[in-house]
């Protein structure tokens, strides 16, 4: 049976973790006071490099490197902590925020001080509410102990900390259109390069790392970076926190070594199937990987290994869906939320998943033909690359590996479905009113509406003949 | 009947009502169906738009927090909080609302509607007293979030086919049941966000008590409240000397 091995949730299911008077008495800030006093910067920096630690937000890039990019001139440089999850199936930051506040705040005030960072926001997604509370308390008990704010425990270092809540968009969670919601705007994502970390926030150098990277931060400088590269891969060093949701018994985070075994987070950890069902397929990094079977799971979970797999390792969201479920509804239902949340900047994206949920429902309905399954697989790759920010490629990898790998299923569901349409129709011995005449919402054979026959299908709920609407 | 534009419209003769319909076609969904301030919009003049003051001080702070107050031209940063502001005080982001903001903030209010239309959790028309979203997204799809969806519909007389789609307000008006995405609670499914507060996992069964609950103005299913959570894997002590001994924090 494998544990778990928590340096960031150790200690998390103490309440009083959440306070300073009780992050402190677990040895918090010591860190901090001791990198003011004796460290230099620029050996911050090298250890974070050296560490190897990648962002944990979702594009997996090194840390280290994204500080050291950042120019050595006196300009305003600005750090966003990316506190936006949204991403379907990642609730890891949550519980850090939530539990322990204070490690993400001691990271973020260690990389300004690394990077000369005077401002820093942590950009939070407004569905948070509770959350954003706790972590403006925390705020608040840092600048009371002098953590925070004009010349920090003497040493001349000054940080103003803002905690900005969103308003419940998921594009925000992509850098750039975090720093346009950050400047007040609608949430669009920018033309890269220029990069960030060169022209981000009010056009200043901006470093923008998600929660669980920066509550890393102090671990990695009070123990070196050797220590961290002993736990997990050697390119993928490190814990992480995985949630695991889905069809599974134990759902929640789990903070593992990276490069477990898939096999012991989903069957060891979350308990596995629930009972009589078997798992189908699986999301190994949130709802923007394309999916992986049973056959994988033997895999390490590692950036390295899921990306050989033809996957991702993400934001580290696994989503389990076990044989109750539909793959073509599953890939609806993920089409269905790129579609929404797609700010509509770039045509391919904002057309492309507009299309793609369309075909998706005929095929959940039965009024596709095979055919359309290439259809929707050569809009995925003309969506792919296409685009200001990985949006719709966020859709177009899930939806094609969905289509690929299931493709049988995917004609099982058209067959299927246009079966029971032509059942459905004789069921009345009258004629069902055409798509495009006159009449159309009018009760169907049985006495119920075809927009309603096929509200029912796209549920997968059947139509029970007769039914009273 | 399709809106259709008169062949006569000259909008620079015209008088701001003639702006809404029955002339040009009006998206009931983004607009606050307010008149703008001429043509081209305005920023509202502070002689001319009465702001309560404690409103002004309380939207001032929020401005003063961030760094572009000094940038030349209108600091705009503070737009969602101060947008937040206004529907924490007015229930929604009111016409009048916006106006008052953006005369603080001196930007115009068709800026703060662009930015109150882009973001979900700003509403740009009533909804209600209480509000109740319900993931609908994959991991709580894949557990009865669709027909937890059906039964806080089925309860309040919500309409389901709109509470699908941005949201349908009870019959009486006082809540507004929502299908959301992904609330980033996917250990909870199915879940529910009742007034920003997170629970589960519910059953169909525990929509009507969260109704009635609300409508009551009891407190809401204390025993499935997230912050009652502990965590997955329970307590466990590690064992691993590299954690042990470990010199950061969490010691």
């Amino acid at each position: 049976m494998i544990e778990e091995t928590r340096v960031l949730l150790r200690h998390a299911e103490d309440p009083k973790m959440a306070t300073l008077a009780g992050y402190e008495s677990y040895g918090g800030y010591e860190v901090l006071k001791k990198a003011l006093k004796e460290i230099e910067p620029e050996w911050i920096v090298n250890e974070l490099e050296d560490s190897g630690l990648r962002g944990r937000g979702g594009a997996g890039f090194s840390m280290g490197k994204k500080v050291s990019f950042l120019p050595h001139t006196d300009d305003a440089k600005y750090l966003c902590c990316n506190a936006d999850e949204s991403e379907p199936g990642a609730f890891k930051d949550r519980e850090l925020m939530q539990r322990n506040p204070h490690q993400l705040i001691e990271g973020i005030i260690i990389s300004s001080f690394a990077a000369g960072i005077g401002h820093a926001f942590i950009f939070i997604r407004g569905e948070y509410d509770d959350q954003a509370d706790i972590l403006d308390r925390a705020v608040e008990e840092a600048y009371e102990a002098g953590y925070l704010g004009t010349n920090i425990l003497g040493s001349g270092f000054s940080l103003e900390l803002v905690v900005h809540r969103g308003a419940g968009a998921y594009i925000c969670g992509e850098e750039t259109a975090l720093l346009d919601a950050l400047e007040g705007k609608r949430g669009n994502p920018r033309l890269k390069p220029p990069f960030p970390a060169v022209q981000g926030l009010y056009g200043g150098p901006t470093l923008i790392n998600n929660v669980e990277t920066l509550s890393n931060v102090s671990h990695i400088v009070a123990n070196g970076a050797d220590w961290f590269k002993s736990f997990g891969t050697e390119q993928s060093p490190g814990t992480k926190v995985v949630s695991v949701s889905g069809c599974v018994k134990r759902p929640g985070n789990y903070e593992v070594e990276l490069g477990v075994s898939l096999r012991d987070l989903i069957y060891g950890l979350a308990g596995g199937p629930l009972e009589g069902h078997e798992i189908t397929a699986f999301y190994p990094g949130g709802s923007s990987s394309p999916v992986l079977t049973p056959a994988e799971m033997d895999l390490p979970y590692s950036f390295e290994a899921m990306a050989d797999a033809g996957s991702m390792l993400g934001s580290g969201s696994i989503i389990v869906a076990d044989d109750s479920v539909s793959i073509p509804r599953m890939a609806l239902r993920t089409a269905h939320f790129y579609r929404h949340e797609s700010c509509g900047k770039c045509t391919p994206c904002r057309e492309g998943t507009n299309w793609t949920e369309k075909m998706l429902e005929r095929v959940c309905t039965g009024e596709a033909t095979p055919m359309d399954l290439d259809i929707i697989s050569s809009v995925q790759d003309n969506i792919m690359g296409h685009c200001l920010c990985v949006l719709g490629d966020a859709m177009a990898m899930p939806v094609s590996s969905m289509v690929n790998k299931f493709r049988d299923e995917f004609e099982e569901t058209i067959a299927e479905e246009a079966s029971k349409a032509w059942s459905g129709s004789l069921d009345g011995l009258t004629e069902s009113p055409g798509r495009d005449e006159p009449g159309g919402e009018e009760p169907g054979p049985g006495g119920v509406s075809p927009e309603h026959v096929r509200r029912q299908r796209l549920a997968g709920r059947g139509v029970p003949a007769g039914e009273d609407v | 009947m399709t809106p259709v534009m008169p062949s006569d419209f000259d909008p620079r003769n015209a008088e701001p009502e003639d702006f809404i319909s029955p002339g040009l076609p009006v998206d009931e969904a983004n607009t606050t169906g307010r008149l703008p301030i001429g043509d081209p919009e305005q920023i509202p003049d502070p002689a001319e738009v009465e702001v309560p003051e404690d409103l002004r001080e309380q939207i001032q702070q929020v401005v003063d927090k961030y760094p572009d107050k000094d940038h030349k031209g209108s600091p705009k940063s503070a737009a969602i909080p101060v947008l937040w502001i206004v529907q924490r005080r007015y229930g929604w982001c009111t016409p009048a609302g916006i106006v008052q903001a953006a005369c603080v903030m001196q930007v115009t209010p068709a800026y703060l509607e662009s930015v109150a239309s882009f973001y979900d959790l700003l509403r740009t028309s009533p909804q209600g007293e209480h509000q109740v979203l319900v993931c609908t997204n994959l991991a709580c799809w894949m557990r009865g979030g669709d027909q937890l969806l059906d039964s806080f519909c089925e309860k309040t007389g919500a309409d389901r086919e709109a509470a699908g789609h941005g949201g349908s307000l009870s019959e009486d008006g006082n809540i507004l049941v929502s299908g959301f995405e992904c609330l980033g609670a996917c250990d909870l499914a199915p879940m529910a966000s009742v007034d920003e507060r997170y629970f589960g996992p519910l059953e169909n069964g525990d929509a009507s008590t969260i109704v009635d609950q609300l409508e009551a103005g009891e407190e809401v299913l204390p025993e499935k409240a997230l912050e009652k959570r502990g965590l997955a894997g329970g307590v466990a002590e590690s064992t691993d000397p590299r954690v042990t001994e470990g010199k950061g924090p969490n010691r």
